[in-house]
């Protein structure tokens, strides 16, 4: 009896929660994630599993190990087991109609987190993608207004050649300096994302321009930053101080090379991708309302205004 | 045996100096060295230094090769010794305890590819394909996917320190080749591993034991990856199982190649070897210093290479001996061709 009153007291203060998480409650939601290859995808499947936990969405998780036939296979399943809704962040961009076609025909919304993928866009409700552009504006426009009318040479280190990370985020940054005269890049370099090249090359960089002449290092992404910290200490100067440090992705370390002042801001690639898809099949749910066919997620600046030391331990706890 | 040896790397040498020449062109201040910071710092220190790998790699690469056989579970292998070193510190060990171990796994390995070459007769390039691919996924479940860092100082000293002001790594391959090269030149060994290469049911029906000597150059090919894997991880202070050595099996072969060394085994140079990853790491060194635009930096990789190994190939070699020999004096027509006549008489 008294066991009673108590959920029912529950319930009752619940009750306004509930009528806000109402379309999203109790309902089945599969996610087809590509693997763990990196600290970030690690990071993305722990904060879907928290984000599923709170709105009290079951949440079935299938790992595909990065191959494309393990997640046909685990989408298959979950149109089989009658899911409500799938999340699929896909391995590769191509070959994915006939199975969206089969979520298609029974009624599943499919929402494809981080990645897109070349099929009709009928076939799938929503992408929630991060705008890479948009993540290289941002750096850039830091940049600008931290170094407001100062004269600025800048090394940049990109990504893999060719990858659309790096040709966007080369994009974005060039088109934020690009009405400010006053900073330019002098030199523009592969690191391949890899903190070992990103050291390597910075190394290059010291010793064609000279540090005294370089005044900020944009990197394409933290690791590489990272690795080009360590290179600039070794030699003798100081990252952080002598030389700006710009880059993008918000892993722990990079938060933790800002905690320490040898870093100077970074914007963030969220790995929640999934509470934007959640919010989206709420609205849906509820009021029947269609998202857009792209979700763009907040591309966040951090700076060493912020406590990169907490934030260090509680993105570590994610699984980066 | 100096001035043989000498006489045996002159081509090298004079591509190395040519490389090197092309770096100065692009960058005046090439040449300049400077003691900063309690170490050397200078581009040509930079070129010695981030050569340390791929010349740890060719020494092991050198022996496999002259035995007729192949490694390309390196790069995989320097991933996994990477990863243990990393392990071992993060669990508390000491760097001592980190390099033994990554050592450890790294012999394990040469093994594992000496067995299934020697033992079990698996052609070489298919026998260390597996764990070339395999090795790559065991160094990420060591890491779990992460990139694993550390701090502690012994470690990091083997990458990123310096003795008596000249960085770690370079003295770690130079030691490393006097060593091999020692051994395998101050004995008979080196020889035997060459008459394998030429004919292995030979060398056996001559007394040679072939299965022995074969899993030991598998094994130092393990060996050099594993101290290249703790090196490359302890320069940026963490092990990197998804781009440690990544390819590097691939530019570890290149350097065998552009020493003179050939596929097909028999006689080999480590000293040449050595100097092949020299050039390698100077025409990276080119590439860097020259500010070209990223999208360039393949093709002018391939177009140095192209021509190194196009110099070197036999049809031009006879050639430039031929002009040589025209131009000169007295030309020994007899020595270029006295060993083809006696080839086609001794044949029955």
């Amino acid at each position: 009896m008294k066991l009673r009153t108590t959920l029912l007291a529950t319930a009752v203060l619940l009750a306004p929660f509930g009528a806000m998480a109402a379309g999203a409650q109790g309902k089945t939601v599969g996610f087809s994630q590509i693997g763990s290859e990196s600290g970030w995808r690690a990071a993305e499947t722990t904060v879907t599993k928290q984000q599923a936990e709170e709105r009290g969405i079951d949440l079935k998780f299938a790992d595909a190990q990065q191959k494309q036939e393990n997640q046909i296979k685990a989408l298959r399943g979950f149109i089989a087991q009658g899911v409500d809704a799938i999340l699929l962040a896909p391995v590769v961009a191509t070959g994915w109609d006939e199975v969206l076609e089969e979520a298609k025909d029974a009624d599943i919304p499919v929402i494809l987190l981080d990645r897109k993928v070349d099929a009709p866009d009928d076939l799938y409700m929503t992408a929630v993608t991060s705008d890479t552009v948009y993540e290289g504006e941002v750096a850039g426009k830091w940049l600008v207004d931290h170094e407001a009318g100062k004269d600025c040479r800048v090394v940049e280190l990109q990504g893999t050649t060719g990858s659309s990370p790096a040709i966007d985020r080369k994009a974005g940054f060039e088109k934020a300096i690009a009405d400010a005269p006053n900073i330019t890049i002098v030199r523009s370099q592969t690191g391949d994302f890899t903190r070992a090249q990103g050291k390597v090359v910075m190394e290059s960089f010291l010793k064609a321009e000279g540090a005294a002449n370089i005044c900020a290092l944009y990197a394409h992404n933290d690791d590489m930053a990272v690795g080009a910290i360590q290179a600039i200490k070794e030699a003798g100067v100081k990252p952080g101080e002598d030389i700006v440090v710009v880059a993008i992705d918000a892993v722990p370390d990079m938060h933790l090379a800002m905690s320490n002042g040898e870093a100077n801001a970074t914007v963030e690639l969220t790995p929640n991708m999934a509470g934007p898809a959640f919010d989206a099949l709420e609205a849906y749910w509820t009021e029947g309302t269609m998202p857009p066919k792209w979700i763009q997620t907040e591309s966040k600046l951090y700076t060493v205004a912020d406590d990169n030391k907490a934030i260090y331990d509680m993105k570590k706890s994610l699984g980066y | 045996m100096i001035s043989a040896t000498l006489k045996r790397v002159a081509p090298q040498l004079v591509i190395l100096a040519v490389v090197l020449l092309m770096n100065f062109a692009v960058f005046p201040g090439f040449f300049h060295i400077e003691f900063q910071n309690g170490r050397l710092f200078g581009n040509l220190i930079d070129v010695l230094n981030r050569g340390a790998p791929v010349a740890l790699l060719s020494i092991g690469m050198t022996l496999v090769i002259a035995t007729k056989g192949i490694d390309l579970s390196v790069g995989a292998v320097m991933a996994i010794a990477g990863a243990v070193a990393a392990a071992v510190v993060t669990g508390g060990g000491g760097w001592l305890t980190a390099l033994l171990a990554a050592i450890a796994a790294g012999l394990l390995c040469g093994a594992w590819n000496g067995i299934l070459v020697a033992i079990l007769r698996v052609q070489p390039i298919v026998a260390t394909l597996v764990l070339m691919v395999a090795g790559r996924g065991i160094a990420q479940l060591i890491t779990e996917g992460k990139i694993m860092t550390f701090l502690n100082p012994g470690l990091i000293h083997l990458g990123a320190g310096t003795v008596a002001g000249i960085p770690t790594p370079i003295l770690i391959w130079i030691a490393a080749g006097i060593i091999v090269t020692a051994i395998v030149r101050g004995t008979a060994l080196g020889m035997l591993i060459e008459s394998i290469g030429i004919n292995e049911t030979a060398s056996r029906l001559a007394g040679i034991n072939s299965r022995a000597l074969l899993i030991a150059v598998y094994l130092i090919s393990g060996l050099g990856a594993a101290i290249a894997g703790v090196i490359v991880a302890a320069d940026i202070k963490g092990a990197d199982a998804n781009n440690a050595g990544l390819w590097m099996e691939l530019d570890a072969i290149l350097a065998v190649v552009i020493g003179g060394n050939s596929l097909l085994g028999g006689r080999f140079s480590i000293v040449a070897s050595l100097i092949g990853a020299l050039i390698i790491q100077s025409v990276n060194s080119v590439i860097l210093l020259s500010g070209m635009p990223p999208e360039f930096n393949l093709v002018i990789k391939a177009l140095i290479i192209i021509v190194i190994l196009v110099i070197q190939s036999p049809r031009i070699k006879h050639t430039l001996y031929l002009l040589r020999a025209s131009a000169g004096p007295a030309p020994r027509e007899t020595t270029l061709h006295d060993t083809d006549p006696v080839a086609k008489e001794s044949r029955p």
